[in-house]
């Protein structure tokens, strides 16, 4: 009896800051978004050259998911292009999305700058070298299906790991210290990508590095890829929703970090290590796709406001909507050939991105 | 209690501060003073254990501040530094807010209670009304008392505020001053401004090129013959009510009463 009012009574207070409708509003916004996402998964399996009614769709993922009984109305052909090519496509093309918000968010809180990416580091221009040199000369060949991706990694964590020492060399790694060593890494390793392609020599090669440097998701299957980017940004994507607070305190500053118990230095660090994986996972996974890191964690600040614990799951979810049908329009603009995911990306983001420009200085912020 | 012990912190070649021993008593307010560049705020990073390496320790209520853990050292330690995230998009509250979180573990969020004590910080400071506004609309003041309700939001044992009437009307220089000293918890002021210092303080060290040029009780510290020698300016002291006002002028120009010794001026009975 004591417990029920002593619990009933802060609930009848005024809610004088805002608190409690600002969960509220952001708990509908999840369950939204998340409907939407499901929404948007059902029906980008069934879009594409050969069309498969959602409705169809949707009973040929829940025959295989949870063996769904009933008739089969569907065709062989169908249950293949769906189960087998665009569903592992579309799962991929959500964590991708939602990999690449939650990295945005993570990174313009490090930096403290609203105009970090998740490319910022240079790790994708690593990335794209290694990739550069699994395609041309065919590194990583001892990795068999997975040698684009290892070598892309590998080529990920190279670049961290060089961003890391430099930033780290004058001692203590702050936000300017790190910018810097990313953007000189980054344009270092361009050039290598730029010196393989010319020494290969190859027009196809190039062409298919290209290709992979603008993004794609073609490299989708049922297989151990897809559960190590599942896995890997599952996890950061929870770290950085359970951190909020720390990354809203960071966000402030060094000084007011370290007076309300957050160590800037060893929890700035931390953040690098996770994002750089984080980031190193997406570019091997789907190449550079740029904008969605840039514009997502501003459109979701736009919805929930700017605690991290609210704008990280909902930039997590817009970010995997946004790139499924950013796919989905590459797969059919000029179907059926398809288009690098990345000019899509580039084309919806820019205009966003030049509203929100407006909007900054409209506020004054 | 804070107490350091013969700290030093250079910064390059040059020693910024220079073997200083410092005590913020139980219950006290301590002033900071001392010209520009005379190491005030270096010393009070110091007190927070925000710069390492530097020699010399510091201990708050006897545990080295270098060696509490990061929650605990801001359960014991609230600070108001003038770094203030202006681009910030958080909310009032929410910054406000934030305050708690050396309260709260990694899972926790915010409670009733929690809520309770940033409103009443809100209110004490004259922002009850902010709660729900975007920080960075804010006008300078209103920011400053916004990030004083944060650091009393913590509730910390201890209170460290780094020029906190930067930015303040008189009214509100007076008003934070003395709610500060209302709290009752051991306090330690930069503080430009010696009239607000002698008024609102209990002790005052008075630094000088990274020394200690003077410490001791209020009363003691602000004697014109130290201040002048360590600011460069004529100084009168006036005791009126009970309560210590200093008067200042150019060292070469008479003084607005006549007297041109500053030193015969010191403790004119009112």
């Amino acid at each position: 009896m004591g417990a029920v009012t002593a619990t009933a009574l802060p609930e009848n207070r005024p809610d004088l800051l805002g608190v409690a409708a600002q969960r509220r509003r952001t708990g509908i916004w999840l369950l939204a978004l998340t409907i939407t996402l499901i929404l948007t998964g059902v029906i980008a399996v069934g879009s594409g050259a050969v069309n498969v009614p959602p409705a169809t769709a949707a009973q040929i993922i829940g025959h295989h998911l949870v063996g769904l009984p009933g008739e089969v109305t569907w065709t062989p052909p169908q249950d293949a292009i769906v189960w087998q090519v665009r569903l592992p496509r579309v799962l991929l093309g959500m964590l991708v999305g939602a990999g690449l918000a939650a990295c945005g968010v993570a990174l313009q809180a490090m930096v403290r700058n609203v105009l970090a990416d998740p490319y910022l580091l240079g790790i994708n221009s690593g990335a794209s070298s290694g990739a550069a040199a699994a395609i041309l000369f065919g590194a990583g060949a001892t990795f068999g299906q997975y040698a684009l991706s290892s070598s892309a990694f590998l080529g990920a964590l190279s670049a961290s790991l060089l961003v890391f020492l430099i930033a780290r060399s004058g001692g203590r790694v702050t936000s300017v210290r790190l910018l810097l060593s990313g953007v000189a890494v980054g344009y270092v390793l361009y050039a290598t990508t730029s010196f393989l392609i010319f020494a290969s020599g190859s027009a196809e090669g190039a062409r298919s590095v290209m290709f992979w440097l603008l993004g794609s998701l073609g490299l989708a299957r049922w297989n151990a890829l897809l559960l190590v980017a599942a896995v890997a940004l599952g996890s950061m994507i929870t770290y950085l929703t359970v951190v909020g607070r720390r990354l809203d305190v960071l966000a402030i500053g060094d000084e007011t970090a370290h007076t309300l118990g957050v160590s800037p230095g060893r929890f700035r660090l931390r953040l690098l290590v996770l994002v750089s994986l984080g980031v190193g996972v997406l570019v091997s996974a789907a190449g550079s796709i740029g904008f969605v890191g840039l514009v997502v964690p501003h459109l979701a600040r736009r919805i929930v406001g700017a605690p991290h614990v609210r704008v990280v799951p909902v930039a997590a979810l817009l970010g995997a909507i946004l790139l499924v049908w950013a796919d989905v329009l590459a797969r059919m603009l000029l179907s059926p050939q398809e288009i690098p995911i990345g000019i899509v990306t580039a084309l919806l983001g820019a205009p966003f991105l030049l509203v929100l420009i407006r909007r900054l200085h409209a506020t004054g912020a | 209690m804070i107490q350091a012990t013969q700290v030093s912190w250079r910064y390059g070649a040059n020693p910024v501060i220079d073997g200083i021993s410092v005590t913020a008593r139980p219950g006290r307010v301590l002033g900071l003073i001392g010209p520009n560049g005379s190491g005030k705020t270096t010393l009070l990073r110091l007190l927070y254990g925000a710069l390492r390496g530097g020699t010399g320790h510091v201990a708050v209520d006897g545990d080295e501040v270098s060696a509490l853990p990061p929650r605990e050292a801001a359960r014991r330690l609230a600070v108001v530094v003038q770094e203030t995230g202006a681009e910030t998009a958080l909310t009032v509250a929410e910054l406000v807010l934030l305050g708690r979180s050396p309260h709260l573990s990694t899972f926790q969020r915010t409670g009733p209670a929690d809520h309770e004590i940033t409103i009443e910080c809100l209110r004490r400071v004259g922002a009850g009304q902010l709660g729900s506004r975007a920080f960075a609309s804010l006008s300078g003041g209103e920011r400053q008392r916004v990030l004083i309700a944060r650091a009393l939001a913590q509730q910390a044992t201890h209170l460290l505020l780094d020029e906190p009437t930067n930015h303040l009307d008189i009214r509100y220089q007076h008003e934070i001053l003395r709610l500060v000293r209302g709290l009752g918890t051991c306090a330690v002021v930069v503080l430009h401004d010696l009239n607000l210092a002698a008024r609102y303080c209990d002790d005052l060290v008075l630094l000088g090129r990274g020394e200690v040029a003077a410490a001791g009780t209020t009363e003691e510290v602000l004697d014109p013959t130290v201040i002048e020698a360590v600011y460069h300016i004529g100084v009168q002291r006036l005791d009126l009510d009970g309560a210590i006002h200093l008067l200042y002028h150019p060292r070469d120009e008479p003084t607005a009463t006549g007297t041109s010794a500053p030193a015969a001026a010191s403790h004119m009975p009112a």
